[in-house]
């Protein structure tokens, strides 16, 4: 945005650390940085934001340079190369807005850095559809929240706070029951309520949960089973789980795909969705999946509008196409003759990669190897505002620009890119 | 700079215009009156024989927010598919299913926001309106219009499922609170009307309730969805905004869900309501399938109630995808999914949300009568000012194949070739073929322009009067209407050429049509104390500021007064 703000604290902030996007977040004064409402992982994210420079300079191949050199220098790249991975897309709306624009002048291939994790998802909702809720939901309605291999407080550390020890609610409920499927007691002490309510965890190990959901289905139709353990838990305490998932007026059933660490887990994903639709024939459930960060909500659901689908795709002479194996980060990595890595809210680097690299991204980015460009731009949501989609991609929130900065937008960054390009087009046409 | 449009034979119903020669300058993006004679004129269009209408708007079509990009995203293979078609030219191929579309008829289901506007204008469209906003998701529906170039946008707000009215109504609040906060949302919303769907059904299937009828009380609130309709179109109307309550009726979908749809016309007591994709609402249980076509009591209720309006929302035989706000019916629905997936969703205490792709073919008893009974309703009411053209683009068929559509119903031979082919229990199940209208260049004029600004209350828009936006259509006259209405000669959109024989000569960015009627801000307090308590987010976050639309550099806001 051109507007200069001038900060006044107190500043309520939306905080970009994590899926939640809580809103209510409050920064008292920025050195020292003291946030009201903020959680361990916000306070980590706001403290290294703060931390690092408003001013960092450009860099090619490690040498300082001025803005303009750089552009200049990754617009050469990208005019020379055929086969562009743009990865990372650590971004929000409209920084990912504008790399849409120029992955479409040049051909590339779009990956989000924790697509690993989100194509998970993304496949069980594309082969067979979800039944999903949201977070105002769960807080109003959840009686039951099922937590499955995730002990979600770590990933998403105010979710309790903020949708299960919440003392109103619209329809008068009780605070929820959490059940832990497969998640080691240690972990869920973030989930024991401020009155010291304790949740139920059936312990297992994490590779167990696949045989386990497929018993829970098999056992909510009614099918008896010869087994007397399932993945080391008695069969009764799952038929015990059962008849509370079929009781709960509104049960939610949450997961993490990032932590589905198992081969083919979109299996399993889609085994929990058979279970959430089986108990919707006769009481209400739905599911909360849970996503991983950097903007994967926001970048996916961009992608999807501009171009028609999610990221693991490209664009070929402006035609979009798909495919969730082929334009991974890993796949393209093989064969690519450039990389443009983005990561704008942490200082992710990119991966090792014989071709030319373009990073873009947080200030305070080291490198292994000093990239052939680098180009530091502010943190969204710190250095400039931003729109960012929340976990249950319902909301949409804006972000704020807390600090006076120098550092540029990703978005004005590429769009230079681009202009340079064009133009880099023109001369070698003349 | 003027521009001459010479001699154009002009469809403007607005102004009881039938076809009369005239010409048209544009000044600076409008209409204006003919210039004195030593005026000097930068361009003109001889259009001698051409046929003139001002851009078509579209009064329904879900072109953008939370379900949009769903069905885009479940549905990969979908596009993947319609882009091998296309780059394999095989759209003239024998496919079973698409025997009655024609090659103009594209059928894109899920186009991206660069291709929906691409395609509207190339049909000639300069304005599309989204019907189904939810509040909560009201920044990402903007958000992907803000991405649609070419046309016109706005949309229209969906309350009467949100537990903040339905806890003002089961509060028994004077009617000046929900007034207020119906007028809060519009601005917080930036939309142009106020939407119900499946009045209180949609909030009942979080409580469990799977079917909720006109007169049947949500478990919870302890109201009905005629109380809603009554609430909701009282506010509307004492508002003073044009658009009447969009109302999708409780049992979409339904066999003789057209009882429900009667009883609901008489629900607002005489205020003006309008009845969104009535086909779907239109069905009886007649026949040994207990499946029939309620058309004519439909159309015969629609002729009598002068205060409904309705559009159609035609099915056209293809594979599409429904995206509906409508959770509860698409839940029951979603046995019939082809492919058999959906998404459903409960939306944060506002709203929900059902997905499911549809093949509609016409050799399926079910789905040829639905298509017989949309083409009934559209020749069997009477006034074109009353009803509208849309497939509740992309549920009954894409937009693109508006053309096709607009030649069933100018061209009779045409239709009951169509209708032979279908499957033949159906036929019998249907008196299409005793219908014997034909709608004129006029009244599709009316149906597709003057009608649709009237209702929407575009002032602007619509019609070729001076003083208008110069967003103007000029078609070759052919008396294949299809080839005609899909590939006009020229498009001006503010007065700037666009399209030249169907194809974008210009990128240009239309604006965000919006109402912004007053209200007592004091709303706000109660509204506060309950995002506070209830909601995930900050109450001044819900809203979206002018700025977010218009920001980029090429958004804009038209707000519309009465």
């Amino acid at each position: 945005m051109k507007k200069t703000t001038s900060l006044t604290f107190p500043i309520a902030a939306s905080c970009p650390a994590c899926g939640l996007l809580c809103d209510d977040v409050i920064l008292t004064s920025a050195a020292p940085v003291d946030l009201k409402n903020a959680c361990a992982k916000g306070i980590t994210f706001f403290e290294q934001s703060f931390q690092t420079g408003a001013n960092e300079s450009p860099s090619i191949a490690g040498k300082p340079c001025d803005l303009t050199t750089a552009i200049r220098k990754a617009a050469d790249i990208l005019s020379k190369s055929k086969s562009a991975l743009f990865a990372g897309l650590g971004t929000e709306v409209q920084g990912m807005r504008a790399i849409m624009r120029l992955a479409e002048e040049t051909n590339a291939t779009l990956d989000h850095m924790h697509s690993d994790s989100t194509v998970r998802n993304t496949l069980t909702m594309q082969n067979g559809g979800w039944l999903t809720t949201t977070l105002a939901e769960v807080k109003n309605r959840a009686d039951v929240i099922l937590a499955i291999g995730t002990d979600i407080a770590t990933s998403h550390p105010r979710f309790f706070e903020k949708t299960v020890w919440n003392t109103e609610s619209l329809f008068n409920k009780p605070t929820p029951e959490v059940i832990y499927l497969g998640v080691p007691a240690e972990k869920t002490q973030a989930s024991i309520s401020p009155n010291g309510t304790k949740p139920t965890v059936i312990a297992a190990d994490l590779d167990k949960i696949p045989e386990i959901v497929n018993a829970l289905n098999a056992l909510l139709v009614n099918k008896k089973l010869k087994a007397e353990t399932v993945g080391s838990v008695p069969v009764t305490t799952l038929l015990a789980l059962v008849d509370k998932l079929k009781a709960a007026q509104y049960l939610v059933a949450v997961w993490s795909a990032s932590s589905f660490k198992f081969t083919h887990a979109e299996l399993t994903i889609q085994s929990i969705v058979q279970l959430i639709n089986q108990l919707n024939e006769t009481s209400r459930a739905a599911g909360l999946p849970l996503n991983s960060g950097d903007g994967d909500s926001s970048v996916n659901n961009t992608s999807t509008w501009l171009s028609g689908y999610p990221t693991r795709s490209r664009y070929v002479d402006g035609k979009p196409e798909y495919d969730t194996y082929h334009f991974s980060i890993s796949q393209q990595l093989k064969s690519c003759d450039a990389l443009l890595w983005v990561s704008t809210f942490n200082p992710h680097p990119p991966p090792e990669s014989e071709a030319p690299t373009i990073v873009i991204g947080h200030p305070g980015m080291r490198f292994k190897y000093e990239p052939d460009v680098f180009i530091p731009v502010g943190i969204p949501g710190v250095d400039h505002t931003g729109l960012m989609f929340r976990l249950d991609s319902s909301i949409t929130l804006p972000l704020k620009k807390l600090r006076d900065s120098q550092l540029p937008k990703l978005s004005d960054v590429i769009n230079h890119i681009e202009a340079a390009l064009l133009s880099t087009d023109k001369v070698s046409l003349d | 700079m003027i521009t001459l449009l010479k001699n154009g034979k002009i469809y403007d119903p607005a102004h009881g215009k039938d076809g009369v020669v005239e010409d048209i300058y544009i000044h600076q993006g409008r209409i204006v009156p003919k210039p004195l004679d030593n005026a000097k004129i930068s361009q003109t269009f001889d259009l001698a024989g051409k046929v003139v209408m001002a851009g078509a708007i579209d009064m329904h079509s879900h072109i953008g927010g939370g379900k949009v990009n769903i069905a885009r995203m479940m549905l990969p293979e979908y596009q993947q598919q319609y882009q091998l078609k296309q780059a394999q030219e095989l759209k003239n191929s024998s496919d079973p299913e698409a025997h009655i579309c024609t090659p103009h008829c594209s059928h894109h289901a899920t186009p991206s926001a660069t291709d929906t506007g691409f395609r509207y204008i190339e049909m000639g469209y300069t304005a599309a309106f989204e019907p189904a906003i939810s509040p909560v998701n009201a920044r990402q529906a903007h958000l992907e219009m803000g991405d649609t170039p070419m046309i016109d946008k706005g949309g229209y707000a969906m309350l009467g499922n949100d537990d903040y009215f339905l806890r003002m109504l089961a509060a028994k609040k004077d009617q000046k609170a929900i007034n207020d906060y119906v007028a809060w949302i519009l601005h917080a919303t930036q939309a142009i009307g106020i939407k119900v769907v499946n009045p209180g059904g949609i909030n009942a299937f979080k409580f469990n309730q799977r079917r909720l009828n006109l007169d049947e009380n949500n478990v919870h609130y302890q109201v009905s969805p005629r109380e809603i309709l009554q609430s909701l179109s009282k506010a509307v109307h004492d508002l003073g905004i044009a658009k009447p309550l969009h109302v999708h009726c409780n049992n979409l979908g339904a066999a003789g869900n057209f009882e429900t749809t009667l009883n609901t016309m008489s629900a607002s007591d005489g205020l003006p309501m309008h009845l969104t994709h009535i086909q779907f609402h239109s069905y009886g249980t007649e026949g040994d399938k207990k499946f029939s076509s309620a058309a004519a009591q439909i159309a015969e209720a629609l002729n009598k109630h002068k205060h409904i309006t309705a559009d159609v929302g035609q099915i056209l035989f293809n594979q599409t995808v429904t995206a509906s706000g409508d959770s509860m019916m698409q839940h029951l629905n979603a046995k019939h999914a082809n492919p058999k997936k959906s998404v459903i969703m409960d939306i944060e205490c506002d709203a929900g949300c059902g997905v499911l792709p549809f093949k509609y073919r016409d050799q399926n008893y079910v789905n040829a009568l639905q298509w017989a009974i949309g083409l009934e309703i559209f020749l069997s009411v009477e006034d074109p000012w009353r009803i509208f053209l849309t497939t509740d683009h992309p549920n009954g068929a894409p937009f693109t194949s508006y053309p096709h559509l607009i030649r069933l119903l100018m061209d009779k031979s045409f239709r009951n070739e169509a209708f032979a082919k279908l499957n033949l229990d159906a036929q019998a199940m249907s008196n299409l073929t005793s219908l014997e209208r034909e709608y004129s260049l006029y009244e599709i004029a009316i149906m597709t322009r003057a009608g649709a600004s009237k209702l929407i209350g575009l002032n602007d828009r619509g019609h070729l009067g001076v003083g208008a936006s110069a967003d103007i259509t000029v078609y070759t006259d052919q008396a294949d209407r299809e080839a005609m209405f899909s590939k006009p000669d020229y498009v001006f959109k503010n007065g700037e050429l666009v399209v030249r024989n169907g194809q974008v000569v210009k990128v240009v960015w239309g604006s965000t049509h919006t109402a912004k009627p007053a209200f007592d801000i004091g709303v706000e307090k109660d509204l506060k104390d309950y995002f506070d308590k209830y909601q995930t987010m900050q109450m001044d976050n819900f809203k979206i500021s002018d700025d977010e639309i218009s920001d980029d550099g090429r958004g804009s806001i038209v707000v519309h007064k009465q």
